[in-house]
């Protein structure tokens, strides 16, 4: 070979290389016989507790799967593992953390974040390089109406979270022979897009039933005192009181409505379990309804976990306690990444994100099937009512094991 | 305006949102009295007043769950948070303290951020409250409810608030750090030892800091992140009762907690922040006008 021709040579080599890189599908990041999964979830700032539950919840699931032999792709048998950054409670953060985890660590399966803003940072940078994210803590609906399409969520969107409490006042108003149009509602939910989606939800439904929403408070971000919005309580005295501003607007619900006995009929809030209010305010916790996506009495049951008081008993054992449906839902986005690879039978991930989009599965944590945004449809959010200290599901009414009491007794009979 | 009806027609809850303010403006006073203290004596604002507080509210959680009386973490908290402004200050603020106010603006933020997080480590990012285990006094047959712990809170503050102001008036330390916030190169030059002032001013600070958050954890929740509030209105506080003014500060302080009150009566809780700072600026547009027709009138 002359020089020219061996310059020529390398320049194709180089060439060929560099076409075989970036053309054809893109495969997934395997070592050896382990599937690598990437998440950026919030170990510091103010979601680190959830982060925790979110990183926790992943994390049995890897162990359980791992345990039982692992997960089947095509006719190999590999092991999961997941790679963690931690994304400091910021979106933008979760943002550039997902570049670097598709870009530099060349992962090619995203597990959500915890909370709606870190997925929103997210969400963009997934659809950019068309990977797929499977999460179980965006709720906020914002997440689907932008046409996205390799974001599936296993978890009921935010704006079903309390609209089932607007349901159940409107048939408990029947039963008492009174019209459901006479009932008068309040609402008081912060001023974020996860609250504002939630907000929405009820108002929708209490249109649908032509109640009367009587106070409609945004709740500022910095919230320290519902005095003001209480005290309108006192006066309009409406028939339910809605509130909803993460773990913050919970104990201050339920802490000042006891304080400053203000009797409503139904307290529906979000938020019960990670603001611990029956380990904080005892039986002032009460009667107080609780909206959840999951609890451990349900009857779901799947191949890894058995029932969901199986995948409680599980967690416990590990992690020391009980699992908030935080975890749960962790738990469940990565079943669907499991079951979706198991069917694709490839790491194509195209192919795995049309397999995760015709997901069809029970798990411990409900049904999962998703619509063409990526939300989950076969899933009802659950309410939960306070008695004597113990949460009891009462509603959608079908799955409900304890029937509601309502009205709330009066503070002065308590 | 629907609300506002209310109001007249049920003037009983102007009573409630009256008392709930001015009792909640006590707190903030207190927390804004620390701020104009170290702003008067050592030119500096402290943006993490709001943190101080907060860190006050954990260390009588803390105590609360050791099994101490939460009325007996108030000395507690102030102890271990002028322990904590003492050291902040021999780290940071020594080197700041007399640079220009935008440097000491920028660290102190910068040590907000740090506590939070530190705090966020230590005690986790829950929502957190102590129960005093106080009743509420009902009056008008129920339509007016007194917490007895807001009164309690009301009480310990303003005494606090005195015993600084004759700390300030009467101890040779306290003149001391007054000739400091009067002129600080005359106080040196008569001998004082302005290093040790700015010490012990910043680490009293951050006591009264520890005390207010005492009074909020039991009245209210806490959270690492809450600080802002406590900052913001503090601030707030000083600018309308300018510094150095005991009086106007504990005054602006219950009327602060009560305009906020019905504005987020009146409003909605959405407006009850953004009602208190448009207050804010038309107090200031107010206040400069003033001062240009006593110019005008020196001219």
């Amino acid at each position: 070979m002359t020089k020219k021709q061996s310059y020529l040579f390398t320049l194709i080599v180089i060439i060929a290389a560099i076409s075989l890189v970036f053309a054809g599908p893109s495969w997934a990041k395997v070592e050896g016989d382990t599937i690598i999964f990437g998440a950026a979830v919030s170990f510091t700032g103010k979601y680190s507790t959830n982060g925790k539950h979110t990183k926790n919840g992943y994390d049995l699931v890897v162990k359980r799967v791992n345990e039982m032999g692992g997960v089947k792709v095509g006719d190999k048998t590999y092991k999961i593992d997941i790679k963690y950054y931690d994304d400091e409670s910021t979106p933008a953060r979760a943002g550039q953390l997902a570049d670097r985890l598709i870009k530099q660590d060349e992962i090619k399966f995203i597990l959500g974040p915890y909370g709606s803003g870190p997925t929103k940072g997210i969400a963009p940078i997934t659809e950019k390089y068309k990977i797929p994210m499977v999460e179980g803590n965006g709720a906020s609906r914002s997440l689907f109406n932008k046409g996205y399409r390799y974001i599936f969520a296993v978890l009921s969107t935010s704006e079903q979270y309390l609209a089932e409490s607007i349901n159940l006042l409107a048939e408990k108003f029947k039963e008492d022979g009174r019209d459901p149009k006479s009932a008068k509602v309040a609402i008081a939910v912060e001023n974020d897009p996860f609250s504002m989606d939630i907000r929405a939800g009820v108002v929708d439904d209490a249109k649908r039933w032509g109640m009367k929403v009587v106070i409609d408070d945004k709740l500022p971000k910095e919230l320290t005192d519902m005095t003001a919005t209480l005290t309108k309580v006192k006066a309009l005295r409406p028939d339910a009181l809605i509130v909803s501003g993460h773990s913050k607007g919970a104990a201050l619900a339920v802490r000042q409505t006891a304080q400053m006995k203000v009797d409503v009929p139904m307290l529906a809030i979000t938020h019960c379990e990670a603001a611990d209010v029956v380990g904080k305010f005892g039986g002032d916790a009460n009667y107080t309804l609780c909206a959840t996506q999951w609890a451990p009495t349900m009857t779901y049951k799947d191949e890894w976990f058995g029932f969901a008081g199986d995948y409680a008993e599980a967690f416990e054992k590990e992690y020391g306690y009980v699992p908030p449906y935080q975890a749960a839902e962790s738990s469940a986005a990565v079943l669907v990444y499991v079951d979706a690879l198991q069917r694709a039978g490839n790491f194509d991930t195209e192919k795995v994100r049309d397999a995760i989009a015709a997901t069809n599965l029970q798990t411990f944590y409900g049904w999962v099937k998703f619509d063409e945004t990526g939300k989950n449809i076969a899933k009802p959010m659950v309410l939960r009512q306070i008695q004597k200290g113990k949460y009891v599901p009462v509603a959608p009414r079908k799955f409900a094991a304890g029937e509601v009491i309502f009205p709330k007794p009066k503070w002065k009979d308590r | 305006m629907d609300n506002l009806l209310i109001l007249f027609e049920a003037p009983i809850f102007s009573l409630q949102l009256l008392i709930d303010g001015l009792l909640i403006g006590a707190v903030f006073a207190l927390a804004a009295y620390g701020m104009a203290l170290v702003w008067g004596v050592m030119k500096i604002i402290n943006f993490a007043q709001g943190e101080f507080v907060i860190l006050g509210g954990f260390i009588v959680w803390t105590f609360f769950k050791l099994g101490i009386n939460p009325f007996l973490g108030i000395p507690l908290a102030a102890a271990v948070l002028f322990i904590v402004g003492w050291v902040l200050y021999q780290i940071v603020i020594v080197r700041i303290v007399e640079e220009d106010l935008f440097i000491s603006i920028l660290a102190t933020f910068g040590m907000a951020i740090l506590l939070q997080q530190l705090m966020n480590q230590i005690f986790g990012a829950d929502v957190q409250t102590v129960d005093p285990g106080l009743d509420t006094w009902f009056l008008f047959d129920g339509a007016v409810t007194v917490l007895q712990i807001k009164v309690v809170s009301f009480f310990i503050a303003i005494i606090l608030g005195a015993i600084l102001a004759v700390f300030l008036k009467k101890t040779r330390l306290g003149q001391a750090i007054r000739a400091t916030a009067q002129d600080t190169r005359a106080a040196r030059i008569l001998g004082v030892d302005t290093n040790k002032v700015y010490a012990t001013t910043f680490a009293l600070n951050a006591a009264i800091c520890g005390a207010a958050g005492a009074l909020v954890v039991m009245t209210w929740v806490i959270q690492p992140f809450a600080g802002l509030a406590y900052t913001i209105r503090s601030f707030m506080i000083v600018i309308v009762a300018g510094i150095g003014n005991v009086a106007g500060v504990v005054f602006a302080g219950l009327g602060l907690g009560a305009a906020e009150n019905f504005a987020g009566f009146l409003f909605g809780a959405e407006f009850q922040a953004a009602f208190v700072f448009s207050l804010l600026v038309v107090i200031l547009l107010y206040r400069n006008y003033k001062l240009r027709l006593k110019r005008r009138y020196l001219k």
